[in-house]
């Protein structure tokens, strides 16, 4: 009783009958669509070419005193904490979210760490292990709150920034542990700050763990499972869930991650100051954002690599360093570097576009 | 016979709206059931609850027999129900290969593999061809291309691909030749009757009404958020589906499925 032809439709039968090619594409692609195709692959290079430059620019500049084995690993000496700190926040941000609360998260580690030896005479290595357990734990709460309460990371690393802060201050009482009494008898907590010498290059074990760091991470979101997660979540959290990945469970692991990476920052930052001080490190959350901006790695998640937030920590040293050389106010660095800021994000945007 | 994917008194409610009110639902092996009805019936909210994509409030799920409680998509696809969604689920920014072995990443045999997790991006992008070049459905240049390059036919390929080549008990499709052209929509069909002839029975949701009648054995009919009946596709015509779906026909015994 149906009347309606089944089967293929009348008009379908032309398909068979013209050419069997599938579409295909000659794109005759102009030479700037092909430079924002490539930078889409891989969007570190820009940072790579701007630290190039900049490197090649100071080095005619300022000659052998800038462009020699001493002043380039001075550089990574003076990024190392930034650097770390920024490996963390490149995971938080691969996830489309912002941790706020990093650099509080690494002073008050390195405070426990200290208080934790010097306060109970705990052995240093257990007040170091206590240390890093703190940073998970905060690490946890952030991304609990973030997963499964569902608040922003903004508003959540927000406010566990100024809790954490305000637990530093009350907890060590404003009090700084001397450099002299961690040398006589902690000299653990100051391993990060020992130098190894190859010629006139100068490294310190901080700044050798923060290579260690960076190109482990590099290493996991490239090659493991959990790495293309991370991606997937920061790029769409929906399609992720629907695709079968466990969205809180990864969001959940990205800020214990992170807590992690900042307590051992803690700890890197003794040995670059020597002492325990519940005032340093201030700077550090906008270090990191700077140099995961610039190294351009998308606020909006998903996209960047963590070798991009490398180029970029070394940029800001770059500038720093040879600008401090050169003899300029400071302020000029500050200067170049908010441009370096929102040009980077500005070329993002135009990359974007190449998807499009 | 016994249903192999089965639902009885299926309730969903969102704030004051009932999604899903008392609703029925059987799939025989190797079969394509095709579920239509208008828009707001119902539809999704019953896909994504035989999908695990929501939980439902009430009501009972069958799979082979067994009762099975969904708490995520990743569970109902390890009891292997694939579905293809509505919006795709795939990740722009990451390559086709990627995207296919997204939450079941091969890792490499050995040391690499078990200690350092390391993926064998190598097998998956062979696995990943492969299946594309079953589907014959596009000419991929590159394996490692991001999906945000690809066409919407094209990405509309590598989802129905996915859930072909990874679904071992039920396979379902929402809407799987919404985007295509004709000769796209054209493949697609006779992939899901390639996966049937496989002995996988699907679940077919769709709006056109020559797909539904040509590939279909029989069209389960949503409204107002339940079964209102299936009807045999050799025995209605596309007015009775239609008329049926929106309420101006009653059910008829003659046009019922055995």
């Amino acid at each position: 009783m149906a009347s309606e032809a089944r089967g293929p439709q009348g008009f379908e039968t032309a398909i068979h009958t013209g050419p069997g090619t599938v579409a295909e594409f000659h794109h005759k692609r102009s030479a700037v669509s092909q430079i924002r195709h490539v930078l889409h692959q891989t969007p570190s290079i820009v940072p790579l070419l701007v630290l190039i430059v900049a490197i090649v620019v100071f080095g005619l500049i300022l000659g052998g005193r800038f462009f020699s084995a001493y002043a380039l690993t001075l550089i990574l000496q003076q990024v190392a904490i930034t650097g770390i700190v920024g490996a963390a926040q490149s995971l938080v941000v691969l996830t489309a979210g912002i941790d706020l609360s990093v650099g509080a998260i690494m002073v008050l580690t390195s405070v426990v760490m200290g208080q934790f030896t010097f306060r109970y005479g705990l052995p240093p290595f257990f007040a170091v292990a206590c240390g890093i357990g703190v940073g998970a734990l905060i690490g946890y709460i952030n991304g609990f709150l973030v997963a499964r309460v569902k608040l922003p990371p903004f508003i959540v690393t927000l406010g566990m920034w100024q809790i954490v802060l305000a637990t530093n201050f009350l907890y060590s009482a404003n009090e700084t542990i001397r450099a002299q009494d961690i040398e006589t008898k902690a000299p653990l907590l100051q391993i990060f700050g020992e130098t190894v010498r190859v010629g006139g290059a100068v490294l310190t074990y901080g700044a050798i763990m923060m290579l260690v760091i960076v190109f482990a991470l590099a290493y996991v979101l490239r090659q493991t499972a959990w790495g293309r997660h991370v991606y997937a979540v920061g790029d769409d959290p929906l399609a992720a869930e629907l695709a079968g990945v466990q969205v809180k469970r990864v969001l959940i692991s990205v800020y214990v991650c992170a807590g992690v990476i900042c307590a051992l920052a803690g700890w890197a930052l003794i040995g670059r100051l020597g002492s325990v001080s519940p005032t340093s490190g201030q700077f550090e959350n906008i270090n990191s954002i700077t140099a995961v901006v610039i190294g351009g790695i998308s606020l909006f998640g998903g996209r960047g690599s963590i070798l991009g937030m490398l180029f970029g920590a070394l940029i800001v040293g770059v500038f720093s360093l040879g600008l401090g050389m050169y003899g300029t106010d400071p302020q000029w660095t500050y200067l170049l570097i908010g441009i370096l800021i929102i040009a980077a994000v500005a070329v993002d945007q135009w990359i974007r576009k190449a998807a499009a | 016979m016994e249903p192999i994917l089965k639902a009885r008194g299926l309730v969903k409610r969102y704030g004051r709206v009932t999604a899903l009110d008392e609703c029925d639902f059987d799939l025989y092996p190797g079969e394509i059931l095709a579920v239509i009805g208008d828009n707001g019936a119902g539809k999704s909210s019953l896909i994504k609850a035989l999908s695990g994509a929501v939980r439902p409030d009430e009501g009972q799920i069958f799979l082979d027999g067994t009762e099975v409680h969904f708490g995520s998509p990743l569970e109902a696809r390890e009891a292997g129900i694939e579905t293809v969604y509505q919006n795709l689920a795939l990740s722009p920014a990451l390559s086709i290969a990627d995207n296919m072995f997204l939450g079941r990443e091969i890792r490499r045999p050995g040391f690499m593999g078990q200690y350092l997790r390391m993926l064998d991006h190598k097998a998956m992008g062979r696995i990943a061809r492969e299946k594309l070049n079953d589907l014959g459905l596009l000419t991929i240049q590159n394996i490692d291309q991001p999906v945000e390059t690809l066409s919407g036919g094209q990405r509309q390929g590598v989802a129905v691909a996915r859930a072909a080549a990874f679904g071992s008990r039920v396979v379902i499709m929402d809407e799987p030749t919404a985007a295509l052209g004709v000769k796209e929509s054209r493949k697609v069909l006779e992939l899901i009757q390639d996966v049937r002839s496989r002995g996988l029975p699907i679940v077919l949701i769709s709006h056109n009404m020559p797909h539904v009648f040509e590939v279909a054995d029989r069209i389960h009919v949503h409204r107002l958020g339940k079964r209102l009946c299936v009807i045999d596709p050799k025995l209605a015509s596309m007015n009775d589906a239609v008329a049926l779906m929106t309420g101006a026909k009653q059910p008829e015994a003659s046009l019922m499925a055995a």
